[in-house]
């Protein structure tokens, strides 16, 4: 008897130990996570406080505190303007983007109609074809109606919404959670299709609503290929990006490479608090559209 | 191949059980192309009925129609104005009158920009004239001056519109006559045929798809579908800077493009395609999957009973979705430079082996070796986030139950991942892996933005015109043979754009006929 409850005991001292050991290992790897992950954060945000220029590698913490670079940004440079143009395509990317991304998926999840599964299976295959390459055609057409160039903005608005209705994937499988008895009952009780639409499913969708304007505003932020193919290089139709990366261009990096991190943290603050503060609309939109397909 | 039962089956030893799926898994190939076959055949077959039945059905409709449906067969909509229809037999003679002036009225119209393409001829430019400098006509003292041309760009493009209108008019057509035939069918049983004001309500109810769709549609056909086709047609052509279709046109080339794959001397197509498709693939397994594992591994970490403070965890991950990409990848890009802090740092500890440096590669970015490693973690550092962001919800719905059994059971923690956790994951994020893998193979942020495609690769460069690096995916060859190069080769890009399109869905295809979440879209509901 005696025997048995000491071993009992020894046994649940040892996974007490053994979890604590497992939690502390598991604690060390997270804090070397959150430092190489917010190493970058710091360093982007420190090196633009440098005073004047400097060459890379002489040193991370500034020499001497000061706000030159961001100075120089909005006296030196036009970056209010290209700020505004990225600014401006997130806005109507947003909107235009929403429009079709929700029409498409919520068609086709909740209704079913003939064709729906060719509908599906020719928007997965165009998918396939490398979407940059379309653009060689875009550029010719928007050239003739002058929508490159310094009118950039606008003609990548088109870009990015008009065929935004492929990317249909995760707000379909929000949708496809939302039990189908909800439109029967509405259904029953006379509601159109449409009333459906808006008076029952809309206002249950309200997290994948926000999850597509957050990723249609984010969307030409972080857009580089496309901007740049279209832009031509006009400094009137600039987005940040494409501007940005011309400062790091190997001759330009001693001058510019202060006030990059200046225009980054410039560029980096209201994106990042736009997105902190939706963060739950994301995860759910994440999780939930990932694992539906 | 014998197939086991699973009595046999049980019996064998684990390595033994190995041998044996990876054996059935090469037998069942030869299974696949038998079935591709026969559903290729089934398709055939089908299609074949299908044209016999709507044969059969306009010939009934002619037979057995009035003078209003008889005539409708030329003239679009007059069976629906017979029978009542206003709205919709105005809205196809509308249709139909725009055709015949779009095609044969108007000059320079659809029939002339078709003829003006000589379509897939071989040889013959697209358009007849190009554009160029000559003797002003209006000019009494003869000044020179540009003088506007056909332009193949153009010209191609109205001559598919044109044949997608031809198309479109067929369909048309087709519609109408059916909807003759469903009038008189309804008039024949005695009912109420739907007016003007029934189709224009429908739309909000039992027609409502076809609103939602409409601006939709619209916008993928003219962004996506005419691009796309137009882009696959240009594979047959010599567009290029020599030849812009402005100054000179551009003419059909049938499979030339095709055959300059198989150059596999220096800087020839083969080789340089056949390099990169290497790198791109090993790329693609590695991003993806090394992202897979750890950021599951790190969801799984986070999620662990007894690890405080959660959300902290979470949000500082989460900020490297929040700042914009390509503001990061600089950074970090310029980091890692031979005069970057971090490349600094690890040249003056030592930490790169100096077999991989000699004087011309003193960072990380010189040398292919390194970048390429260097590549791969840093796209760790970019996809762990989005991978624990998804795991954690995802782990959050497998049943505690499962795992309160398998305890009971003594499995210890590695077996309660490997028999549980992981099989549930790759069951439920299937799609998942497969749109990475996807996005991974045209990675173009990442490759672009930190290493620019470098450091170069003198045995296949400038293939294409492009100065190719060890580090290069297909896309950004792409996009470098496109925007970035003097002459500007879009046939080659055309190409190579086909061969990325059928190696994805190649890729795509299998997956989807493997993992089976796909499978069930109904059941999920």
């Amino acid at each position: 008897m005696k025997n048995e409850k000491s071993t009992i005991k020894k046994s649940s001292i040892g996974a007490k130990t053994s979890r604590t050991v497992a939690n502390t290992i598991i604690y060390i790897v997270l804090v070397v996570m959150t430092v190489v992950w917010m190493f970058p954060f710091f360093g982007i945000v420190l090196e633009s406080f440098e005073v004047g220029t400097k060459a890379m590698d002489s040193n991370l913490w500034p020499i001497e505190f000061g706000f030159d670079n961001y100075i120089r940004l909005f006296t030196e440079t036009k970056f209010l303007k290209w700020f505004g143009n990225t600014a401006f395509m997130g806005v109507f990317t947003a909107l235009f983007q929403t429009f079709f991304i929700l029409s498409m998926s919520y068609t086709l999840s909740r209704l079913r109609f003939k064709g729906r599964k060719g509908l599906m299976n020719m928007m997965l295959i165009m998918g396939m074809f490398p979407g940059f390459l379309t653009l060689i055609l875009i550029k010719k057409v928007f050239w003739d109606l002058g929508l490159t160039d310094d009118m950039a903005p606008v003609g990548l608005i088109i870009v990015y919404c008009a065929s935004s209705g492929m990317g249909y994937y995760v707000s379909k499988g929000f949708f496809d959670t939302i039990s189908k008895s909800l439109d029967e009952a509405a259904r029953v009780d006379g509601a159109t299709r449409w009333q459906v639409f808006y008076k029952v499913i809309m206002p249950l969708s309200k997290p994948i609503v926000i999850y597509t304007i957050l990723m249609g505003f984010m969307a030409p932020w972080g857009d580089f290929m496309m901007a740049k193919y279209i832009i031509n290089g006009d400094p009137n139709g600039m987005n940040v990006a494409v501007m940005m990366q011309t400062w790091l261009s190997k001759n330009l990096l001693n001058d510019n490479y202060t006030m990059f991190c200046a225009a980054a943290v410039i560029v980096a603050v209201p994106v990042t608090a736009v997105f902190l503060a939706l963060q739950k609309y994301y995860v759910e939109g994440v999780t939930g559209g990932a694992v539906k397909g | 191949m014998k197939k086991l039962n699973d009595l046999e089956y049980l019996k064998l030893s684990k390595f033994k059980a190995f041998l044996y799926n990876v054996k059935l898994f090469f037998c069942s190939i030869p299974g696949w192309f038998v079935k591709l076959g026969l559903s290729i055949w089934a398709l055939i077959k089908n299609c074949a009925f299908v044209i016999r039945d709507e044969f059969a059905d306009i010939g009934r409709t002619f037979i057995k129609g009035n003078w209003a449906v008889k005539l409708s067969f030329l003239i679009f909509g007059l069976g629906n104005l017979y029978y009542g229809q206003i709205m919709r037999g105005i809205l196809f003679l509308l249709f139909e009158i725009a055709f015949i002036v779009y095609m044969f009225i108007i000059p320079d119209g659809g029939l002339h920009d078709i003829k003006l393409a000589h379509l897939f001829q071989n040889g013959k430019t697209i358009g007849d004239k190009a554009g160029g400098y000559g003797v002003d006509p209006n000019d009494k003292y003869g000044a020179e001056i540009w003088l506007e041309g056909d332009e193949s760009t153009r010209v191609l493009l109205w001559a598919l519109i044109a044949v997608i209108f031809i198309i479109a008019f067929i369909y048309t057509w087709r519609l109408q006559v059916k909807q003759c035939r469903i009038c008189m069918d309804i008039t024949a049983s005695g009912k109420k045929i739907k007016s003007g004001k029934d189709d224009l309500k429908s739309l909000l109810d039992d027609q409502f798809h076809k609103t939602l769709l409409t601006p939709s549609i619209i916008g993928i056909t003219a962004f996506t579908i005419i691009p796309t086709v137009f882009m696959m047609i240009i594979a047959f052509t010599n567009f290029d800077a020599a030849h812009d279709g402005y100054g000179t046109l551009y003419s059909w080339v049938g499979f030339e493009n095709f055959k300059e794959l198989t150059n596999f001397g220096q800087g020839g197509m083969g080789a340089a395609f056949s390099s990169i498709l290497g790198w791109n693939l090993i790329w693609a397994v590695f991003a993806t999957f090394s992202n897979y594992f750890l950021g599951m591994m790190v969801a799984i970490m986070i999620n662990k009973k007894g690890i405080k403070i959660k959300k902290f965890w979470r949000t500082v991950l989460v900020m490297t979705i929040a700042i914009p990409q390509f503001v990061s990848l600089l950074y970090v890009s310029k980091l890692f430079a031979a005069d970057g802090i971090l490349g600094r740092l690890f040249l003056n500890w030592n930490l790169i082996p100096q077999s991989m440096l000699d004087a011309y590669q003193r960072g990380f970015w010189e040398n292919p070796t390194t970048a390429k490693i260097l590549l791969i973690v840093i796209n760790i550092w970019i996809g762990i986030p989005y991978v624990m962001l998804m795991a954690t919800g995802i782990l959050m719905n497998i049943p505690q139950d499962l795992y309160e059994s398998a305890r009971v059971d003594g499995a210890s923690g590695v077996q309660q991942f490997t028999k549980i956790t992981l099989p549930y994951m790759l069951f439920v994020t299937g799609p998942y892996l497969l749109t990475s893998f996807v996005g991974n193979l045209n990675n173009f942020n990442v490759i672009y933005l930190l290493s620019g495609g470098g450091p170069p690769n003198t045995s296949i460069s400038y293939a294409g015109g492009v100065d190719i690096g060890h580090t290069d995916l297909l896309i950004t060859w792409l996009f470098k043979m496109t925007a970035e190069s003097a002459s500007s080769q879009y046939y080659m890009a055309s190409v190579i754009g086909i061969l990325m399109f059928l190696v994805v869905s190649i890729l795509s295809l299998i997956v989807y006929n493997v993992i089976p979440s796909t499978k069930n879209e109904e059941d999920f509901g």
